[in-house]
């Protein structure tokens, strides 16, 4: 009997080491996981360097644009309390293509439709400012995105590429993100993937950049081809991810090692 | 474009020591790099810093390519009376940023 028991705890053990989950209780924010003076940076609207695209983002929001000559502000008014809680529920659905869209796109979908303005390159300093000022009226809002019931499906394909091993290394990001994520890969923490602070200052790029753009370093990190901007599943795992996180507190602009 | 982060407490009373913090907006690419071409891309950086109150320089750094982008500094002074901090960035390309913050010292 007490070696069945051993079985089993031993089983136990290892279902653990496999778990795909981390219990809600568990979750952490990759700010955990921070030393105390690059926290005091994020902490400190005045040290965060991502409050730089912000006072642009509030600049580019009431500037008109496109041949329609219409400004953000004008259909949106003030985006602290138009704005509040938005981008904590994106990655969104889109009628109109019958897809999830995130917030970059969003933004450049109302480019095209409504100001015919050309949109934004992902990643330019524009699409990035516009998205850190929508996104900094959710700072502190709960994370709600996936509650849409058609999102479910995009939700369930994000989740199989993020489960799913790719690669020369062969590796899944749930292989690190879930079943490491309290250890550590050389000097950095691992940490549990959880994109509270997007789009975020990180130390490394010198520069505020997209969750698109970090999970393309990681894709790349694990030596697979990281999909293009904008493609159909980088916004997926952004859905799953961000459904992941679902209660969690938004930081964004926040700041990474 | 936002350039300049400025932290400067409103209010200080006299010979208080109050922390300064400055962050400025810059790419600071440091001329050694290249680009995919080979081709060397141009040093661009913020050279020089300084801070005056009242008219007078309290504060001043110069600036190397090592220093990350978007430079944060911070300094102390003793709070002695009412006034006005100017700073200053001048950097390679005819780069040139100012601001300014004002205390109260009672």
């Amino acid at each position: 009997m007490r070696f069945a028991g051993a079985i089993a705890v031993a089983l136990l053990i290892a279902g653990f080491a496999f778990a795909a989950e981390i219990p809600q209780a568990d979750r952490r924010s990759g700010y955990d996981f921070m030393k105390p003076d690059t926290k005091a940076m994020q902490d400190e609207d005045t040290a965060n360097p991502g409050m730089l695209w912000v006072l642009d983002g509030e600049a580019l929001w009431k500037r008109k644009a496109g041949t329609a000559n219409k400004a953000c502000a004008d259909c949106h008014d003030d985006a602290r309390t138009g704005m509040k809680g938005v981008a904590a529920r994106y990655p969104a659905f889109d009628k109109a293509t019958g897809r999830p869209l995130d917030l970059e796109q969003r933004i450049n979908s109302c480019r095209s439709n409504h100001q015919q303005a050309t949109p934004l390159p992902f990643e330019s300093r524009e699409l990035l400012a516009l998205t850190a000022f929508v996104a900094r009226q959710s700072q502190g809002a709960r994370i709600e995105t996936g509650g849409d019931p058609q999102l479910a499906p995009f939700i369930e394909k994000g989740r199989e590429l993020y489960l799913q091993r790719q690669g020369q290394l062969n590796l899944g990001c749930t292989n690190c993100h879930d079943d490491n994520w309290d250890k550590r890969l050389a000097g950095s923490a691992i940490t549990q993937g959880h994109p509270t602070g997007y789009p975020l200052y990180r130390l490394e790029w010198q520069s505020l950049g997209s969750l698109q753009r970090r999970l393309r370093a990681c894709i790349s990190g694990i030596r697979a081809q990281p999909y293009d901007y904008g493609a159909p599943e980088l916004v997926e795992l952004e859905l799953y991810l961000m459904s992941r996180a679902r209660g969690m507190p938004m930081e964004a602009p926040a700041v990474r090692p | 474009m936002a350039s300049a982060l400025i932290n400067v407490p409103a209010k200080a009373k006299r010979g208080d020591i109050i922390e300064i913090k400055t962050l400025m907006s810059h790419i600071m690419e440091t001329g050694y790099r290249h680009t995919a071409a080979g081709e060397l891309v141009p040093r661009d950086i913020i050279t020089s810093f300084t801070c005056r109150f009242n008219g007078s320089e309290i504060f001043r750094a110069d600036l190397f390519p090592a220093i990350a982008a978007n430079p944060f500094i911070t300094f102390f002074t003793t709070a002695t009376e009412s006034g006005k901090f100017e700073f200053e960035w001048i950097g390679d390309q005819g780069f040139s940023e100012t601001a300014s913050a004002s205390i109260t010292v009672e």
